[in-house]
C-alpha cells in the first residue's frame, strides 16, 4: 500500500507531523526557549545564533525568510514566537510575513511581557494550550503531489556517491514518477557539473539559472578560499578515489536522480513547480538543511559515510549510511544501510526497502534522529556581523 | 563469484572497486564478464572496464568526469596519474 497520510493545512499544504514550534526571533532570548523546553517537552523548541547584528539586504532577506519559512512549515501546527523587542527581526517586523500562516501563532516579547521568567511562563502556557488544541486534528490521506522531499548529503566518504546517493537518486526518480517534488541544494557540491545539470533543465531559462548558480558558487569559492579553492576536492577525497571535482560532484548530485530539472529556487524559497527542483544553497549541512526545511519540505533523506547524527527540528530526517562499518558503529543514528549494496543486495531491493520506510515515516513512524532528538538548527549568513 | 566492483551506469567505462583489489585476481560485477585486475587498486578507486586511449573521456555516472592522459588498459587503475580534469586545472 502506497497510501500516505498527514495533516491538512489551511494554505493547501499537508504536514506529515503536527508539531508546536517554539521559536526565538533572536539569540538573546535562547534562555527563555530553554526554560520553555524543560516545561513543555512535547513542543519543538529551537534556539539559534541569529536575529540581530547584521544589516545587509541579503542577510535580512535570509533571516526573515528562514524564520517565516519555519512558521509556515506544513509540519508545524502552531507556533509560540518569543521575541526580545529591540532586535532586527523583532516580532513587529516579522508579523506582516506571518499574516497568511493561517495557524495559531502566539507572540511574546521579553521587554514587554515582564522579563525572561514571566515570558517563559507565558510561552509555556501558550505551548500547552496549543498542544491540547492541535491534538484534536486527525490525519487524512495526502496526495503524493503534495509531498516535497529533500535530499541532503554530509560527512560524505568515498562510498557516498557509489552507494547511498545512488540509492537516494533511485528513490528521487520514484517520487517524481509519483508526482511528488524532490529538492536538493549544496551549490558548492555542484561545481564541475553545470553542463550535466543544465542539459537536464526543462528549458533555456532554467538552464541559464543553473549555470548562473554554479558559476557563482565557483567564483565565491575561489574568491574566499584563494589558492585553497582546489581543496573543494580535498586530498582526502583523492585518497578515496575521486580524481576530479566533476567526479566528486557527480556523486553528490546523483542523490537527486535523473529526471528533468523544472526549477531553481533561492535559499529557503518554496518551489512552485513539481518534479525535480534545485535550491541555490550552501554545502554546509546545517545551513543547507535549514534552507531545504524553510522551503516547506516535509521529509528529508540524508546520506553520510563518515557518520553525522544531525537531524532537523519538526522535520523527519532519514539517515542513510554509505557503508556497513559506519552503519554498525552508529547503529542508533542510522535508518538505512546502503552499504548493503556492496554485500550484494540489488539496488532495486534497497530502493523498495527505502520506499517502504519512507511511507512508514510519512505516516508517523519516528526516524532515528527524531527518536534521539538530534535536532540541528543553524542557517546561512553572507556578511560579517557589525 | 561475489561482486568486487560496481558499475554505476551502463554507459560507464570505469567501475568502482568495492574492496582492495590485487594484481591477477578476477574483477566481477553484475551485467559484465569477469576480467583480470592488472594492478593493485585501492577500495573505492576506479578500474578501467575497457581499453581507453589517450585523450578519451572517462565516463562514470553516465557522464564525462575526466579525460585520460595516456592509454589505459582494461583492468588498470584509473586515477590522477593517468587522467586530468577538463576544468579546475591548477
Amino acid at each position: 500500500m502506497n497510501e500516505i497520510t498527514g495533516y491538512e493545512r489551511k494554505d493547501g499544504r499537508f504536514g506529515i507531523r503536527n508539531h508546536v514550534l517554539v521559536l526565538p526571533t533572536v539569540s538573546c532570548v535562547n534562555g527563555v526557549i530553554n526554560r520553555i523546553s524543560r516545561e513543555v517537552s512535547e513542543a519543538v523548541c529551537i534556539t539559534h545564533a541569529h536575529g540581530c547584528g547584521r544589516g545587509g539586504p541579503r542577510d535580512l532577506q535570509i533571516l526573515f525568510g528562514i524564520l517565516s519559512g519555519l512558521v509556515h512549515h506544513p509540519n508545524v501546527g502552531g507556533v509560540v514566537l518569543i521575541g526580545l523587542g529591540c532586535e532586527v527581526s523583532n516580532t513587529k517586523n516579522l508579523l506582516p510575513l506571518l499574516k497568511d500562516a493561517r495557524k495559531p501563532v502566539e507572540v511574546f516579547n521579553v521587554q514587554e511581557d515582564g522579563g525572561s521568567l514571566k515570558t517563559a511562563e507565558k510561552g509555556a502556557a501558550a505551548a500547552h494550550r496549543m498542544l491540547a488544541e492541535i491534538r484534536k486534528q486527525k490525519r487524512v490521506p495526502v496526495p503524493w503531489e503534495k509531498l516535497l522531499v529533500s535530499m541532503e548529503c554530509g560527512g560524505s566518504d568515498a562510498m557516498s556517491g557509489v552507494t547511498a546517493n545512488v540509492a537516494m537518486g533511485s528513490v528521487s526518480d520514484w517520487l517524481v514518477e509519483k508526482g511528488a517534488t524532490v529538492i536538493f541544494g549544496e551549490n558548492t557540491e555542484m561545481i564541475g557539473t553545470a553542463h550535466v545539470l543544465a542539459r537536464r533543465a526543462k528549458n533555456e531559462q532554467v538552464a541559464g539559472e543553473i549555470n548562473r548558480m554554479i558559476n557563482q558558487a565557483e567564483k565565491l569559492t575561489r574568491d574566499t578560499m584563494g589558492n585553497l579553492a582546489s581543496l573543494v576536492i580535498s586530498p582526502g577525497n583523492m585518497d578515496g578515489g575521486m580524481s576530479t571535482i566533476a567526479e566528486k560532484s557527480m556523486g553528490c548530485i546523483f542523490k537527486g536522480g535523473t529526471t528533468t530539472i523544472n526549477q531553481v529556487v533561492g535559499y529557503g524559497e518554496t518551489p512552485t513547480e513539481k518534479g525535480l527542483v534545485l535550491q541555490d544553497g550552501p554545502g554546509y549541512d546545517g545551513d543547507s538543511m535549514a534552507g531545504l526545511a524553510a522551503s516547506g519540505s516535509q521529509l528529508m533523506f540524508f546520506s553520510t559515510g563518515r557518520g553525522t547524527p544531525a537531524g532537523f527540528p519538526a522535520l523527519p530526517v532519514i539517515k542513510v549510511a554509505s557503508n556497513s562499518k559506519i552503519f554498525e558503529a552508529m547503529k542508533d543514528d542510522m535508518d538505512v544501510n546502503a552499504g548493503s549494496l556492496v554485500e550484494g543486495k540489488p539496488l532495486s531491493g534497497l530502493r523498495s526497502e527505502m520506499i517502504d520506510l519512507m511511507i512508514r515515516v510519512i505516516n508517523g513512524e519516528e526516524t532515528r534522529a527524531e527518536m534521539n532528538g538530534m535536532d540541528v538548527f543553524t542557517f546561512m549568513t553572507v556578511n560579517p556581523p557589525f | 563469484m561475489k561482486d568486487n566492483i560496481i558499475m554505476i551506469h551502463p554507459q560507464d567505462n570505469v567501475a568502482v572497486a568495492l574492496r582492495d583489489l590485487t594484481e591477477g585476481e578476477k574483477a566481477a560485477a553484475k551485467g559484465i564478464d569477469e576480467f583480470s585486475v592488472m594492478e593493485k587498486i585501492p577500495a573505492s578507486h576506479k578500474i578501467a572496464l575497457q581499453d581507453i586511449s589517450a585523450g578519451e573521456e572517462i565516463v562514470k555516472y553516465g557522464e564525462t568526469v575526466a579525460v585520460s592522459t595516456r592509454d589505459i588498459k582494461k583492468g588498470e587503475w584509473v586515477h590522477t596519474h593517468n587522467l586530468e580534469s577538463r576544468r579546475w586545472k591548477k
